[in-house]
């Protein structure tokens, strides 16, 4: 597929807007045209966050969508707001940690990921948010996974450098 | 040439105005542009300049002012109701012909509004907000790299005419990233170069020349009408220099849109749906809005049935649209306001609408 556009959204803390700067960081490395747009308001954490990126091989010309084709939810929330934006034979992603319900559409693919149990496996609960992205970047090939950790290799420098190791653990974790 | 960055919007703005010579920085914090102050008050002291947040948008501007007169590359930022309180100061420096970078990362107005994207500032940033005959150029960028280059080349258009320069973005374009290009850094003028390159600025005058006076204030009717033709000379001669637009697929459309900024790529993306609906529809982009682009409405192809100025405001560009139009053709209106952003979907489905009754 030329152009991908996924919304990402939890809520603040979660990390959904850095995995989206992650994917368009990515992106970019690939030489892909890239947008990363965030919802901003008064957001605070425990509020709501969500991103658009947009991934494509052509110029990108609006940031603002109609329709996405893939829909993270990493809570409730977000899978009741955004469920309706996934294109017909889209996919959506649910963090099934926190969401019990399934996704009332029936023209989509759903994969549901354990993403804070998986990141709790790896002792580090933050890292729900890279065990989502390796499969996103997985099942949708949105970016390269080897590209997102390169990505990951330039964003934990200094004394974070040890963090690489287990973002990269976290990115293959989900279908272990 | 420097490597492709991913940035925000507002960081690449500040990187631009410091790489384009701008040293000296006065603000106050307003959403959506945040960034701004904060970028300035982390990288300006590295390259020997000076952040300060100042108590109000009034002070920021008038700290910018007097700033500017001693020759020095300023840079200001603010958004919507920001500007607004800057407005009286804009007054004072282009009748007093002091060179500055301005710019408006817009949200939703009137009053404090909201903090959503908006371009309802259009008429108070090309009609002039303050008092009195004068104008600033106003450019606006579609996207984060475009900003990065009209903001760059900003500087050098405002030493040229000495005048204030206004870029007007919105709170979309500040708060997404894009990968950009940033262009070489400037060197902040010596007192050496500015004395040569600008006269009339006040680098003290040590006993050697006849004392330079910044001023605004010309009691003397004649003199004061005078000053002001004298300006009009160079207003008139921005007119002829400054337009800035982009004309897209013209030739053979029943609809032509106008379109800047956020809402221009979105319009972009609804003219492909339209096309796929075998709907030919073109964009006139004005780049810049003061002088407006009256030249590019004189391509509009005679196939044209409408033209739609397509924006974030209540009809306020409409109205330079209809001047540039002249009556050639109808003139319509696709707008969403206090924040709201059209998808290019809803666009189209307006657009459609239109067509059935012109």
């Amino acid at each position: 597929m030329a152009t991908h556009k996924l919304i990402i959204a939890g809520f603040g803390g979660q990390g959904v807007l850095l995995t989206g700067q992650i994917i368009a960081y990515a992106g970019m490395m690939e030489g892909k045209e890239v947008t990363w747009m965030p919802s901003y308001g008064p957001e605070m954490r425990g509020g709501t966050a969500n991103c658009t990126v947009i991934v494509s091989d052509k110029k990108i010309s609006s940031p603002v969508i109609n329709e996405a084709t893939t829909v993270v939810a990493m809570n409730l929330p977000s899978l009741v707001k955004f469920e309706s934006m996934v294109e017909p034979g889209g996919k959506i992603f649910i963090n099934s940690s926190l969401i019990g319900e399934k996704p009332k559409r029936d023209d989509v693919e759903v994969y549901s990921i354990k993403a804070n149990e998986i990141a709790a496996d790896l002792n580090n609960a933050k890292v729900a948010n890279m065990v989502m992205l390796g499969a996103v970047v997985d099942k949708t090939g949105i970016v390269k996974r080897e590209s997102v950790e390169r990505v990951l290799e330039k964003l934990f420098t200094g004394n974070k450098a040890d963090l690489i190791a287990l973002n990269k653990q976290a990115l293959r974790a989900w279908n272990k | 040439m420097s490597e492709k960055v991913l940035m925000k919007g507002n960081e690449a703005f500040a990187e631009a105005a410091i790489r384009g010579g701008c040293r000296l920085y006065f603000g106050y914090p307003i959403t959506p542009q945040n960034e701004i102050p904060e970028y300035m008050s982390r990288k300006l002291h590295t390259v020997g300049g000076a952040f300060v947040q100042a108590e109000s948008e009034l002070a920021a501007i008038n700290m910018a002012y007097g700033a500017a007169t001693t020759g020095k590359h300023v840079f200001i930022s603010s958004s919507s109701p920001g500007i607004a309180l800057m407005q009286e100061g804009l007054s004072f420096l282009a009748s007093a012909q002091i060179p500055l970078v301005i710019l408006n990362v817009s949200r939703g107005g009137p009053g404090v509004g909201g903090i959503q994207p908006g371009q309802a500032d259009y008429r108070q940033a090309t009609k002039g907000g303050g008092n009195g005959d004068y104008h600033i150029p106003v450019m606006a960028p579609a996207t984060v790299q475009e900003a990065v280059d009209i903001i760059y080349n900003a500087v050098p258009i405002a030493d040229e005419y000495r005048n204030p320069v206004m870029i007007l973005a919105d709170g979309m374009l500040g708060q997404m990233m894009e990968p950009v290009i940033l262009p070489e850094l400037k060197e902040a003028l010596t007192i050496e170069e500015i004395r040569r390159a600008k006269p009339w600025a006040l680098t003290g005058h040590g006993d050697k020349r006849e004392r330079n006076v910044v001023k605004s204030l010309l009691l003397k009717p004649d003199e004061l009408e005078e000053h002001n033709i004298n300006n009009e000379k160079k207003y008139q001669r921005m007119r002829e220099e400054l337009v800035r637009y982009e004309a897209d697929k013209l030739e053979g459309a029943e609809v032509v849109f106008v379109a800047f900024g956020t809402m221009s790529r979105i319009v972009d993306e609804a003219i492909e749906e339209l096309n796929q609906a075998g709907i030919r529809a073109g964009m006139i982009r004005p780049i810049s809005l003061w002088p407006f682009p009256n030249e590019a409405f004189d391509k509009i192809d005679k196939s044209t049935k409408v033209v739609i100025s397509a924006e974030l405001s209540l009809g306020q560009m409409m109205e330079d649209v209809k001047v540039a139009v002249e009556g050639r053709y109808p003139v319509e209106l696709i707008y969403r306001t206090g924040g709201m952003v059209p998808t290019p979907s809803e666009i189209v489905e307006k657009t459609k609408k239109i067509l059935e009754v012109v």
